[in-house]
């Protein structure tokens, strides 16, 4: 498949923020109703680990739980811990807004600030976490290079944030979540609402940024987990159960040689 | 069947297909249908445009007595020979009372619609809602009623404070003791008559925020307040502008409350702490029936005058709604 | 340890899509062939809610109310600077929050007390709202009622005399009510089939007109009511034409008021009815005007009952427009096409400012009966207006079900 050439821009490299972030028997409540059971995942720092599994099995709602978002559903409950390289972020010690300045998320769809220009865009996050930048200019500029945005805007940083393409808008929103230097980036299914070729541009981009933040990549495309991701876990929710996770580990491993049968049956297509 | 289809084909030209051009013929029953729809709602215009004719032409005796002076002077002498009357000071203390209004309802209108959208518990949420929305169907005569009785013996106190401590600025200098049935009373009753509008429509408003955007300023850390101040309230600014306009628009109009509580006289002052003054529907109102036909004719008129310019602020503010990104969703 | 009794077992299926079926796999499949990946039975932990407030930030307000408190005290007390209670409350509560505000800057950090004092703010205005409203409620009924006589519905104003020391039970509202009733009875009858066919003719229709009578109905819903009331009496009253001073008139003011409301409300209404509805019934070979009577219409109706009811709830309470119309009277006429007829609204108004304690007595008890009726139509409106299913469902869900139910209903029926 043809690849387009990565941004030759050398970005001003950043010293590396990424983090290890260790889950540890997460459960997950909607009022009620258990949606996730017994998650225990760690994500080493600097790695790609690629979240697979059916629609429906609690892949977003662990990754919402990673960066505080689960709790902002009426009636969502939670157990367990996350620990930011050591420290639980439901342990009490961190305020929920600095957490998810450190863990940044991009969503499925791209919700760009339409009010907002583009350079605005990218300065938001700085904007709501108080953040003191030194030059934004040059902040901008290294945020939208990193997300393989800038030769494509850097004319109309001062255009309106909505007027972009959609593949476009998801990278400005990457560079946006990146502009705050955050030690983890979450991403939810990023590309799925996407054009193969924006698809393509943001997996080149997750590549090249993944030393210095960690990532962690909800997918149903699994053949974006290969490409993409070092480690995968699979997650899965049978007939009136929770979502748990069936098996984790190298994504080699898991898609040639899984331990479960479970995990061979989905990465092979037989359900799906 | 009732619709039909005629196709007419062309000879195929050079450069491709020509799209055909399809004639919908409409059974008798649709027809009929749509013309008696189409006929009620330019019914509709019919009327609107009826009543601006007809409080026109009954005023004109006596705009061609006052002639220009009707705006400019003020007071109510109808019968006799020195004829001499005007909405000067009512359309004064008209603003005055919408401007107190405003003044008073907007901010807490405000809040009271962030608080039900983005804070109230989920619970409680619905019959919160309820209160406000019911606060819109209370007869004006109530709110009067309360007003009077209730709620100004409470607020003389606060009257009295403001021009004792306050009177360096004109508007709370009073040059009589008493402060009661004033513009600013009436002010502040309407103000709280128009606050249930205000709130419901911006409720509605903020709750069309798209999640998405919602979401993305959570996930960069932003506080609640970071989020309603930098997606929720630019998101609605049209909606609210819509809905301040919509109160104002009650607030010019408001009759009872007015006629209940202040005091009639037609003195142009801008010290509304004090007793009297009037407001061109109060003026109106209280003249029902009296002075004569050359009265009724300056009521019609005064009438045409206050359809006028509640009408313009509609028209403002139903244009300046939808052309926004939050009023094109939301119905005034 | 999971036993062949354990009902999660029952639930697994492991056959492939599309594989051959053989016998084995119809079997219960027996714990030895059940890959290990059912956690063993254990207690689940205790499911939290995080929270990022804390018994010390309960304590930071607290605290900053207390020493402004404290500081206007002095201020007003001990210095006599100022004083007034009014004055004391607003001197206290913006101390209290800018003291709320430069401490939690200064303890926690400033973002988080910009947002601490936006909380305080919003809650206090939306509180003094619901206060407000809460107490005129309050106020009104419990006022009114202690006036409320049984002659009150039994009997009419015409027998007044103040020296009747028996004057209580000799005067009531009958007339009234029947005024009320009949006004606003006739306005919704003529009002509700117009705004109907309206709100078709916008939403189902969609002429060439549209957006011109839209912008009508916004115009017109903006009318003052005193100007509803004075354009009636100009067409007809004062040329006397047809009507003079009646009820009648007086429900034709009140049309001119119900019809935008009712229209737009209707519209909205119908516009929530999913257009796969309208596409169903259209493919069908239904003509327009049938789909819109049997399919749109019946299934906006819990909303259109909806308008309807808080269209007559509002109209019940609206005075300025029977001032020129039906004028109000203090003797009983059933009969709204001739000569003023009295009104609820009315007869508060037309009571308030008078000297006699009588006269306000019943003033304060129409405002009773006024207020109990309103609220009784504002809740029956919103009880009829609620989700049949799901009372948290969003609207459209709600709507899809009940056009769902329609479909399934015609179905059967057909």
């Amino acid at each position: 498949m043809a690849i387009a050439p990565p941004e030759t821009q050398e970005a001003s490299v950043a010293p590396t923020k990424a983090s290890e972030l260790v889950a540890t028997d997460v459960h997950a409540w909607f009022g009620d109703r258990l949606v996730l059971e017994g998650v225990d995942l760690t994500f080493e720092r600097s790695t790609v680990t690629a979240l697979i599994g059916p629609s429906g099995c609690g892949k977003s709602t662990f990754l919402r739980i990673l960066n505080r978002m689960h709790e902002l559903v009426p009636g969502a409950r939670l157990a367990g811990s996350v620990a930011l390289d050591g420290i639980d972020i439901y342990g009490g010690r961190l305020r929920a807004t600095d957490t998810r300045r450190d863990i940044g998320m991009v969503f499925q769809k791209p919700n760009p600030f339409p009010a907002m220009s583009i350079g605005e865009n990218v300065l938001s996050g700085l904007k709501f976490s108080r953040m003191k930048a030194a030059n934004k200019d040059d902040l901008v500029e290294e945020a939208l290079t990193k997300a393989g945005l800038w030769t494509e805007v850097k004319d109309r940083l001062s255009s309106l944030g909505g007027a972009l393409s959609g593949g476009q808008q998801q990278r400005l929103c990457i560079a946006r979540a990146l502009a705050v230097k955050p030690r983890i980036l979450l991403m939810d299914e990023p590309c799925s609402a996407l054009d193969p070729a924006s698809t393509r541009r943001i997996e080149l981009t997750i590549g090249e940024i993944a030393h210095e933040v960690t990532i962690v990549i909800v997918t149903h495309n699994m053949q974006q987990a290969l490409r993409v991701s070092s480690t995968c876990a699979f997650f899965l929710a049978e007939e009136n159960q929770p979502g748990r996770v069936v098996e984790a580990g190298p994504t080699d491993k898991i898609f040639n040689d899984p331990d479960d049968q479970r995990t061979a049956d989905y990465v092979h297509g037989r359900f799906g | 069947m009732s619709v039909t289809a005629e196709a007419v084909r062309d000879v195929p030209q050079p450069g491709g297909p020509r799209p055909i051009s399809i004639r919908t013929d409409r059974s008798v029953q649709d027809q009929v249908y749509r013309v008696i729809t189409s006929a009620t709602g330019l019914g509709t215009l019919v009327l609107l445009f009826l009543i601006g004719l007809f409080l026109l032409l009954r005023g004109l005796p006596a705009l061609r007595i006052e002639g220009f002076r009707f705006v400019t002077t003020s007071g109510f002498e109808t019968i006799g020979k020195n004829l001499h009357f005007g909405v000067a000071a009512s359309l004064f203390g008209t603003f005055v009372v919408a401007t107190v209004a405003l003044v008073v309802a907007v901010p807490v209108a405000l809040a009271t619609a962030i608080f039900l959208n983005e804070y109230a518990p989920e619970r409680s949420r619905r019959f919160l809602t309820a209160v406000v929305d019911l606060g819109a169907a209370i007869p004006s005569v109530i709110y009067g009623l309360w007003g009077i009785f209730e709620f100004q013996p409470n607020l003389v106190g606060f009257c009295t404070w403001l021009s004792r401590h306050l009177a360096w600025i004109p508007f709370f200098e009073v040059t009589t003791p008493k402060v009661t049935a004033s513009l600013f009373v009436a002010g502040m009753v309407v103000g709280l008559m128009i606050v249930p509008i205000i709130a419901s429509v911006t409720r509605e408003v903020f709750s069309l925020t798209p999640q998405g955007e919602r979401e993305a300023a959570l996930a960069l850390g932003s506080s609640r307040f970071g989020m309603i101040r930098t997606v929720v309230i630019p998101f609605g600014r049209g909606g609210m502008i819509g809905a301040i306009m919509l109160g104002l628009g009650r607030a010019l109009g408001e009759t009872i409350a007015v006629v209940i509580i202040l005091a009639e006289s037609f003195v142009i002052s801008p010290h509304i702490l004090q007793t009297g003054g009037s407001t061109v529907a109060a003026f109106i109102a209280i003249h029902a029936e009296s002075g004569g036909p050359t009265g009724t004719a300056a009521l019609m008129l005064a009438g045409f005058t206050l359809f006028l310019f509640t009408m313009a602020v509609n028209l403002a503010a139903s244009a300046i709604v939808s052309r926004s990104r939050s009023g094109a969703g939301v119905e005034l | 340890m999971t036993t062949i009794d354990d009902p999660r077992v029952d639930g697994l299926a492991l056959v492939a899509p599309g594989a051959a079926v053989d016998a084995s796999a119809l079997q219960r499949p027996s714990v030895a062939d059940m890959p290990q990946a059912i956690p063993p039975q254990r207690a689940l932990p205790t499911p939290i809610r995080p929270r990022d407030v804390g018994w010390a930030d309960g304590a930071l307000l607290l605290g900053a109310a207390f020493s402004a408190y404290c500081a206007v005290w002095v201020v007003f007390y001990q210095l006599t600077l100022l004083s007034g209670a009014f004055g004391f409350f607003v001197c206290w509560f913006a101390l209290f929050l800018a003291v709320y505000g430069f401490v939690t800057a200064a303890v926690v950090d400033p973002e988080t007390a910009k947002d601490r004092v936006f909380v305080v703010l919003v809650v206090s205005g939306a509180l003094l709202v619901l206060g407000l409203l809460v107490y005129i409620v309050g106020w009104v009924v419990l006022r009114g009622l202690s006036h409320v006589t049984t002659s009150l519905f039994l009997k009419d104003q015409a027998h007044f005399e103040p020296s009747d020391p028996n004057v209580l039970h000799e005067v009531g509202i009958l007339h009234a009510i029947i005024g009320s009733f009949e006004q606003v009875g006739l306005a919704a009858t003529i009002a509700v089939p117009v705004a109907v066919v309206t709100a078709v003719y916008l939403n189902e229709v969609r002429g060439r007109f549209s957006r011109v009578v839209r912008t009508v109905v916004t115009a017109m819903a903006g009318t003052p009511s005193i100007v509803a009331g004075v354009f009636i009496y100009s067409f007809f009253i004062l040329p006397h034409v047809l009507i003079g001073k009646s009820g009648i008139a007086a429900s034709l003011a009140l049309f001119i008021l119900m019809l935008p409301w009712v229209t737009r409300t209707t519209e909205e209404v119908l516009r929530l009815v999913p257009s796969g509805l309208r596409e169903a019934s259209l493919a069908l070979g239904a003509p327009e005007w049938r789909t819109v009577w049997s399919v749109v219409l019946p299934t906006a109706r819990s909303g259109l009952i909806t308008a309807v009811l808080l269209g007559v709830a509002i109209a019940i309470g609206e005075t300025a427009p029977l001032i020129y119309t039906a004028f109000g009277s203090q003797v009983m006429n059933v009969n709204p096409f001739h000569d003023p007829q009295g009104a609820l609204p009315l007869v508060v108004l037309q009571n308030v400012r008078q000297a006699q304690a009588v006269l306000l007595y019943l003033a304060y008890a129409t405002a009773f009966v006024l207020i109990m009726i309103v609220l009784v139509l504002f809740v029956l409106a919103r009880v009829v207006g609620r989700p049949r299913n799901d009372k948290r469902a969003p609207l459209r869900t709600r709507l899809t079900s009940l056009a769902l139910q329609a479909a399934r209903r015609d179905r059967g029926a057909a």
